[in-house]
């Protein structure tokens, strides 16, 4: 088994309005330093392990996990921890 | 004529659909549940408002992966008349029908009132009835009406007059202000506001019933013309 955590975010292009809300925010708690924030999401997955592991979790991130429109992704592939 | 109205688990503007099209128009409809659904005997597809799945992953983006979206596909692609309203938008957009995608609102609130819109085009099978610059007015219900295209994709929906309805005062930051888009071909229209909730005086305007006698005139004129 592996674990797969796919990292979903908006393109740099597009404007991020959560992620304008929280800088303004965290400047306004006193982090002036923080001069943007963008806000993307984690999606962990469970996979079987098979040789073509990567590829197919491409097909699942252009096909649903990501909108191609909008966002961008990247993932990792992790040895799965036996609980 | 008849419409199916298509329902999703979370759909919840499909019975003012239904309502809008069988008491308003006195036209055929039926509300089909998305697994039993066969799209083939109806003459339109009506995909209306809601929060299909929760909007879970993405407004829309579930419905889209859907069973019944082939056959939605295989409808569009014989030219039959698509409309999908507010979360019907959503899913058009995701499933690829249409071009761009769907953002949180620029303020990030959920939006729940009316707005004037302009009649960007009517020279389409939805907005016939309508004169070319009209203002309407329509409710708006969303969250996520932000709608989102790249340079070159506005341009194509310019240069190809897709652009149906467009947003006198821009409430969610929409690109170009755009309300509302069709298809290349011209047969699938998907539009944040909802003119299913504009069809009575008594719901606040009566705006909404041109859209849905321009469909009903065109198909009785195109079948006519095909007998």
């Amino acid at each position: 088994m592996k674990n797969v955590i796919v990292n979903v975010t908006l393109k740099s292009g597009v404007l991020d309005p959560q992620g304008k809300a929280i800088q303004e925010s965290l400047n306004s708690l006193g982090y002036k330093e923080v001069q943007q924030a963008r806000v993307g999401k984690s999606i962990n997955l469970q996979v079987e392990e098979g040789s073509n592991l990567e590829e197919r979790v491409r097909e699942m991130c252009d096909k649903l996990l990501a909108n191609p429109v909008i966002e961008e992704y990247s993932f990792v592939v992790e040895e799965a921890v036996r609980s | 004529m008849k419409f199916a109205v298509v329902v999703f688990p979370g759909s919840n503007c499909d019975r003012d659909m239904y309502h809008a099209v069988k008491e308003v128009l006195k036209e055929d409809a039926d509300l089909v549940w998305y697994q039993s659904a066969n799209l083939e005997d109806y003459d339109a597809i009506l995909l209306p408002g809601g929060f299909s799945y929760g909007d879970y992953l993405r407004s829309g983006a579930v419905a889209a992966t859907s069973e019944i979206m082939q056959q939605i596909k295989a409808q569009a692609a014989k030219g039959k008349p698509v409309l999908g309203v507010c979360n019907g938008f959503q899913i058009l957009l995701e499933a690829g029908l249409l071009p761009g995608a769907m953002q949180r609102n620029k303020n990030l609130s959920f939006m729940c009132h009316q707005e004037p819109l302009v009649v960007e085009n009517n020279e389409t099978l939805f907005t016939s009835i309508y004169d070319q610059g009209e203002v309407v007015n329509f409710p708006i219900a969303h969250g996520e009406g932000n709608y989102f295209c790249d340079e070159q994709t506005l341009e194509t929906l310019k240069a190809n007059k897709q652009i149906v309805f467009t947003y006198k005062n821009n409430p969610n930051g929409s690109v170009a202000d755009i309300a509302g888009i069709r298809n290349e071909e011209g047969n699938v229209l998907g539009m944040m506001p909802h003119p299913e909730r504009a069809v009575e005086a008594l719901l606040g305007s009566a705006d909404g019933v041109k859209l849905f006698q321009s469909i009903v005139k065109n198909w009785r004129e195109s079948y006519v013309a095909n007998a």
